[in-house]
């Protein structure tokens, strides 16, 4: 029975890596296949010819290259915006206890019960009165309230594992709070932010539905819009370079989610546990 | 009251001293808090009120909205909606489904990343993918999965010697359950990085002193990680319900609903109804029925878990 366990559990384990890799094996072998070999009947996971122009083509294309500029403004701008609005307000929810907190968190929650296609309508409206309906302006800033709450919630996770003594030895010696916050608190917080920056990143450059409602002009597109419209036309028949540029799309968040790791777990985790 | 002892005129000083301090802290966390409080207010709380505002009237998403507001009319419509009501019985077996199929499978990655095996990092890195992944792609990848000529699981089970030319996304029987699967595959990361985080805060000699009793492997999963691990099961269980039930992009980009409606999830009707249909008022009563159906089904589950909780411990 004992002997028999391990290689069980290696099986098992080898099943869970074959499920949750090979997708993804599949999508980046059909990147390089020749669409003659990807309309043959046979199948097989490496290619008969490496056939890289399917990267050209996609990134030949127009409109690839141009939405995936656009993707990178709205995502870096909206870090930016949700990381510098949500690091002070983190803080206070961390520290002070009592109904300030529990309606923070309150919120954090109930916002996300509420499904966005409801809140969208409003928004809607509200960013065509003012103009900003099919605009990378109104996207990024719906972008900033969507991840608004989930920066707030891995912030004050992170704030939560720093030991307020080292604060309070801060004050004793007289420096004032905001000194404080610059000189201790956020030093040590660096890794959090880094943490919590590539998390709203990834969320806006993947995010697709506020995208689908708000941009109509195809200048206007971001990558995942870009892709969904090529799915739709040409891509059934240019299999390969959509091949391709789902390939390069995912790319960075696949890159950032490696760096996070670690971070990933623990920051999360602050918020659940303790939640 | 008692004209005050000097002892405590000399406490009310401080006191006083302290009273303003609290004020001037709050002030501060006041500033501090502005810069979050003011975009949700403006973007994400006023919107949701006019969202059940809309919900009452019957206004249309034309260039010169003109609307009126017409009592619960909507709703009273929507009751007969029997599309409706069609795709929130499959957008409850699509949460269902995904939910305890993620739980399930992700519990059993968490535990085999926790037992000391090799390959870990490959797997733990493996894991987060199909989290990082941007959903059109996700969706585009499982088209070719899925394909019905050429697709690898058709080619897969083609050499097993069984039927290999099912239209997994195209035939009403396999839609459903195929997109399912892709859900699960979807929301399995953050459970398991999840749970493997829970798993890994259950003392070692909690399993030990199971051991020594004579406990089998199954009889520790019962005994001791479950009960340990219940707290974090229950709210990771509750947040991947709300998030499967408000996903939309996965099954938008995978099926658009089809075929024939077989994979219309609410979320989906609901846009459709706004942006096809440009039916907003409407749109917004659907919206609200959904927010009301999932807040009741949370408490029903959170109300047992409260109580199973209750009766584990008196027992």
């Amino acid at each position: 029975m004992r002997a028999l366990a391990r290689p069980a559990q290696y099986a098992a384990l080898l099943l869970y890596i074959l499920f949750l890799g090979f997708p993804l094996l599949w999508l980046i072998s059909a990147s390089v296949k020749s669409s003659r070999e990807l309309n043959s009947l046979t199948v097989s996971l490496l290619p008969q010819q490496w056939h890289w122009e399917n990267y050209v083509e996609a990134l030949s294309r127009q409109g690839l290259v141009h939405s995936a500029w656009n993707s990178l403004v709205v995502a870096l701008v909206a870090t930016a915006v949700v990381v510098v609005i949500a690091l002070p307000a983190s803080y206070v929810l961390a520290r002070l206890r009592g109904k300030v907190r529990a309606a923070g968190v309150g919120w954090i929650l109930v916002s996300q019960v509420f499904p966005v296609v409801l809140v969208i309508l409003p928004l809607f409206l509200i960013l065509r009165t003012i103009g900003l309906a099919d605009s990378l302006a109104g996207l990024t800033l719906v972008h900033v309230t969507y991840m608004l709450p989930f920066a707030l919630w891995m912030l004050q996770g992170y704030v939560s594992a720093i030991p307020v003594e080292l604060e309070e030895a801060g004050a004793v010696d007289g420096a004032s709070r905001v000194t404080v916050l610059r000189t201790i608190v956020f030093p040590l917080l660096a890794p959090g932010i880094a943490a919590t920056a590539m998390f709203s990143f990834v969320s806006s450059w993947n995010e697709f539905f506020f995208a689908l409602v708000l941009l109509q002009s195809p200048e206007n597109y971001t990558l995942p819009i870009t892709l969904k419209m090529f799915i739709g036309g040409e891509g059934k028949v240019a299999l390969g370079p959509l091949a391709a540029g789902a390939v390069l799309a995912a790319v960075p968040s696949i890159v950032f989610f490696t760096l996070l790791r670690r971070r990933l777990t623990s920051g999360l985790m602050a918020g659940a546990v303790k939640g | 009251m008692t004209t005050p002892t000097l002892a405590e005129k000399t406490k009310a000083a401080p006191q006083r001293r302290r009273g303003t301090l609290v004020r001037a802290r709050r002030r501060e966390a006041i500033a501090l808090v502005m810069p979050s409080l003011i975009p949700i207010l403006v973007l994400s709380v006023a919107p949701l009120v006019v969202a059940l505002a809309l919900a009452f009237t019957d206004a249309r998403l034309v260039r010169n909205p003109d609307y009126e507001f017409v009592g619960l009319d909507n709703f009273g419509r929507l009751a007969g909606n029997s599309f409706f009501w069609d795709s929130l019985r499959i957008g409850l077996i699509w949460t269902v489904g995904v939910t305890v199929l993620q739980l399930a499978a992700s519990m059993g990655l968490a535990l085999l990343l926790n037992s000391g095996l090799r390959l870990q990092g490959l797997t733990r890195v493996l894991a987060l993918v199909p989290w990082a992944m941007p959903p059109v792609v996700v969706a585009i990848m499982w088209q070719m999965i899925y394909s019905a000529n050429g697709g690898p699981l058709n080619a897969f089970l083609g050499s097993l010697g069984l039927p290999d030319d099912t239209n997994w996304l195209g035939d009403f029987a396999t839609a459903l359950p195929a997109v399912i699967l892709v859900g699960v595959w979807v929301g399995m990361p953050q459970t398991t990085v999840t749970l493997l985080a829970g798993l890994q805060q259950i003392p070692a000699e909690l399993h030990e002193a199971a051991s020594m009793d004579g406990a089998g492997a199954w009889r520790r999963f019962t005994a001791v990680t479950w009960p340990s691990l219940r707290p974090i099961v229950t709210s990771i269980t509750s947040l991947n319900f709300i998030w499967n039930f408000n996903s939309f992009s996965l099954v938008y980009v995978l099926t658009e609903g089809g075929p024939g409606g077989r994979t219309m999830v609410p979320i989906l009707f609901t846009y459709l109804e706004a942006f096809k249909n440009r039916n907003i008022g409407y749109a917004a009563a659907m919206g609200v029925v959904l927010v009301i159906v999932i807040v009741l089904l949370l408490a029903i589950y959170l109300r047992s878990q409260f109580r199973d909780d209750r009766t584990e411990r008196r027992g």
